[in-house]
């Protein structure tokens, strides 16, 4: 089913009694498998209004992020929060839609500094699971009117109504980027470094670390963006900042892109065969737990976005990374249907936590119609 | 304004409730008498006044998980209060309700500056909350006009705003995690000094609502780095609409300043009146200020004012040094002391796009004439929340209506042009009745639904944020269960 309206997709729901798989480009088969009958989002497509001046898009849910991303770039503004692509790394094809951005909270690595695409969100429309035609935030900067649903809706996957419209806020491209890199640190050595420039007035907006960078070494990179002048400075302070170790500034931005994008989209697990977790904890958490996996587990590749609080973690096949006792939360991102149906895909919550997520899915779609399971234990 | 009837069940019980709290606090912690319970009568928006049952001081969650228990089984409303300073009338009590005031509760459980987090208890004041790590040169970000006094609690529950979230962001965006108590006492997590915890953002949901959900007695806070340096400028325009158009213009040239605010000529006058800032006097002034290193300043500050200068403002003024910067910040800062030396005043905060602002400013003034209440506008014009204030005479009988059905009138306009009701002082019973001019009934009975999975007896401050007759049912459903 592809509705084009708003309404026909009311009337669909109101008229349905079996379950939906709700998908937009279909680029991020994340979570458990769900059976349902495909509802597609691709037809509730266009941008409705674009503000630069007021740093506002609003947008139907099935637009493609590349028309998205043209009209940005035509104005020099960008989605600030850096949405991941994740086709390379799951091997889907297809076009990412601005819905399932939204759906699943996808952010990169100025997450740490700009926020989260849920940062960005403005308002929401959307279809309950009764068919009603819902609304909620605005198209406004700073909107505290009622409950915020739209935080409710980003992230929830499609599992507690169907995205129609989202209205988000946009910021203006920098002039410039450079990259500080710092090579041959271990994993602890790195995220203190992280933490450090993280913790100075430079603004960094970026800080990933592998040890197995593009040439084999282990390579710690600390992005920082704006105007030329100040970029250099701000550079030539961090390099100062890291004196003890062997430093070098990337100032091509070209270059600088590419390394981010490589970081974004976690291209050193394109193309493999293991599973792949996405942790995410307090930083300085970051570097035992590594050790600990890698002390019961196959550990085949990691990568630290977030100045160490985001981890990926490619292990083999059908392993159960996630520990009982983690501080954080862990997300199976990619693996065979049966080792997602077998193990959880998402973080199991508490029991008070799992009362308040099953009563809100409950009041939201009470025939169970949306995504049923996809974000279950 | 409207309010529910008091349960006569509940006050016929008062002494019974007040003898169940006082077995679970210490003596002091439940206050009684009447002469005291009127110290809670009523928040900043002081309008409105009603001592409640009894009023509770709690000092650890489990305490608050005692006394919400304890209302919850006896069927009492509980209104939550931080420190008081709502201006939407967000802590007003109800005479059958129970007053939970957190301001006991203002520890620091934990600094971290490797994570850049503070986790505090939730009576401690913003900024407090800054000075608690500012001697490692960090901050918390939100910085509302109240935050001498305001508690997190209420910044949590309003997701209060401030002057630099241009930049920084409001509450939300710096709310890891807490730890809240629900109405039937049971204590929940959620998220933590980790990023985005990966079920749906409950905690996203909790920031805002307005103390409806549950009692946050914990939270986990985002701190960051000061920057080196910060600037203003100030510019006069004369034109609403030429001042709005360089505000446009500065932010699509892709300079973000961490303020960007707008006064208009009645606030401009009353300021020079008041505080001698030596302001000029035009139609729109603005004021934009920038951080980073000196250098850094003196880039971002040379593009600003060649923008400026391309919109023939009447007066240019760059900030040399930290006095400069003051003078600036002055008159600013003291523009709703100014309003009040005119006058009483009401503040609103509803939010307009900012492309709509020369017209919502010109129907403002005619409004005003036709009200004949004199209003003065302070704005933070890069993310279009407004701030009239209008002018009344609180003893002058018909005077507070008139001024009421005035900013309705506002406010209505906000939501006509594409806006909200308010920005970052939050509903109460304030906007109450107004919602329904924002939103459509299926929109707000899913809010609702929303409270029912958290309250289902309407317990926690019922009476707010949603019209009393769209709340009617559910609270009467509440009632009859006691």
């Amino acid at each position: 089913m592809k509705p084009v309206t708003e309404n026909d997709l009311s009337e669909i729901v109101k008229g349905a009694s079996q379950p939906f798989h709700i998908r937009g480009g279909g680029t991020r088969n994340i979570g458990k498998p769900v059976n349902g009958a495909v509802l597609n989002t691709e037809g509730l497509s266009g941008i409705t209004l674009y503000e630069p001046g007021a740093l506002t898009l609003v947008a139907k849910a099935g637009t493609s992020l590349a028309e998205i991303e043209q009209a940005l770039d035509a104005e020099n503004q960008r989605l600030p929060f850096e949405p991941m692509d994740h086709r390379g790394l799951l091997g889907t094809s297809g076009t990412p839609t601005i819905g399932g951005v939204v759906a699943g909270n996808v952010s990169g690595p100025r997450r740490i500094q700009a926020g989260a695409c849920r940062d960005f969100m403005l308002g929401v429309r959307f279809v309950d699971g009764t068919g009603r035609i819902i609304k909620n935030g605005g198209r406004v900067m700073k909107n505290v009117t009622g409950y915020d649903l739209v935080k409710l809706m980003t992230g929830s996957w499609g599992s507690l109504g169907v995205l129609t419209e989202v209205s988000m806020k946009v910021l203006p491209k920098p002039e410039t980027a450079a990259c500080v890199l710092i090579n041959g640190l271990s994993d602890a050595e790195a995220v203190s470094v992280m933490s450090k420039a993280l913790g100075s007035p430079y603004e960094v907006t970026g800080a990933a670390h592998t040890s197995s960078g593009v040439d084999g070494d282990p390579v710690t990179m600390l992005r920082i963006e704006g105007f030329e002048q100040s970029v250099a400075y701000r550079a030539d302070q961090l390099q100062a900042l890291f004196s003890e170790h062997d430093v070098t500034i990337e100032s091509d931005p070209a270059k600088v892109a590419a390394g981010w994008e490589w970081v974004r989209d976690v291209q050193p697990m394109h193309g493999t065969s293991g599973d792949v977790w996405r942790f995410s904890v307090k930083p300085s958490d970051a570097p035992a737990l590594v050790e600990a996996l890698k002390a019961e587990h196959p550990v085949n590749r990691t990568l630290y976005d977030w100045g160490g609080g985001l981890i990926w973690v490619e292990t083999d096949p059908g392993t159960n990374l996630r520990p009982d006792d983690l501080a954080g939360h862990a997300t199976l991102i990619r693996a065979e249907e049966k080792t997602r149906e077998a193990l959880p895909v998402f973080q199991p919550e508490s029991a008070g936590l799992s009362a308040l997520t099953t009563g809100i899915r409950a009041r939201f779609d009470p025939k169970a119609l949306f995504n049923p399971g996809l974000m279950s234990a | 304004m409207q309010m529910p009837t008091p349960n006569p069940q509940i006050l016929a019980k008062k002494a019974r409730i007040v003898e169940r709290l006082r077995a679970v606090l210490p003596r002091d912690s439940v206050i009684e008498d009447e002469a005291e319970t009127r110290a809670y009568e009523c928040d900043a928006l002081t309008a409105y006044k009603c001592p409640p049952l009894a009023a509770v001081l709690p000092s650890s969650t489990k305490e608050v998980s005692d006394v919400l228990r304890i209302c919850w089984e006896e069927g009492v409303p509980v209104v939550p209060r931080g420190s008081g300073t709502s201006l939407a009338g967000g802590a007003l009590p109800t005479a059958d309700c129970v007053i939970l005031g957190v301001a006991r509760m203002n520890d620091v459980l934990e600094t971290d500056y490797d994570n850049r987090v503070i986790r505090v208890q939730t009576g401690r004041t913003n900024l407090s909350v800054t000075g608690a790590v500012e001697e490692e040169d960090f901050f918390y970000a939100p910085d509302p006009s109240s935050q001498l006094a305001c508690a997190i609690a209420g910044n949590i529950a309003m997701n209060s705003g401030g002057a630099h979230c241009l930049k920084y962001g409001v509450t939300t965006n710096n709310l890891l995690g807490v730890t809240m108590v629900q109405m039937d006492g049971t204590v929940v997590e959620i998220g933590g000094a980790h990023l985005d915890s990966g079920g749906l953002d409950l905690l996203g949901l909790i920031c805002g609502s307005e103390g409806q959900l549950g009692v946050v007695t914990e939270a986990t806070l985002r701190i960051l780095r000061k920057p080196e340096g910060a600037r203003p400028v100030l510019m006069g325009f004369d034109d609403n609409e030429v001042a709005g158009a360089c505000v446009a213009d500065i932010i699509k040239a892709g300079v973000l300043p961490v303020a960007i605010e707008f006064m208009d000529r009645p606030c401009i006058e009353a300021t020079e009146a008041f505080a001698k800032a030596g302001y000029p006097m035009c139609e729109a002034l603005l004021i934009v200020e920038v951080e980073g290193s000196d250098a850094e300043i003196d880039e971002q500050l040379a593009l600003i004012l060649e923008i400026a200068r391309r919109h023939n403002p009447v007066e240019l003024r760059e900030a040399k040094d930290a006095d400069e910067a003051g003078r600036i910040w002055l008159g600013r800062k003291s523009a709703f002391g100014a309003m009040g030396q005119i006058n009483d005043y009401m503040c609103l905060d509803g939010t307009i796009p900012v492309s709509e602002l020369p017209y919502v400013l010109k129907r403002i003034g005619e409004m005003s004439k036709e009200y004949g209440l004199g209003v003065g506008n302070v704005f933070h014009a890069g993310d279009g929340n407004m701030h009239p204030l209008i002018l009344f005479d609180a003893n002058k009988p018909g005077d507070l209506e008139l001024c009421e059905a005035f900013g309705a009138d506002i406010l209505r306009l906000c939501v006509e042009v594409g806006g909200c009701l308010t920005g970052e002082h939050g509903v109460g019973i304030e906007k109450r009745d107004l919602m329904i001019d924002q939103f459509a009934p299926e929109d707000l009975e899913i809010q609702m639904a929303t409270k029912d999975v958290f309250d289902p007896q309407w317990l926690l401050n019922p009476a707010k944020v949603f019209p009393l007759e769209s709340s009617q049912s559910r609270r009467a459903t509440a009632m009859a269960a006691e």
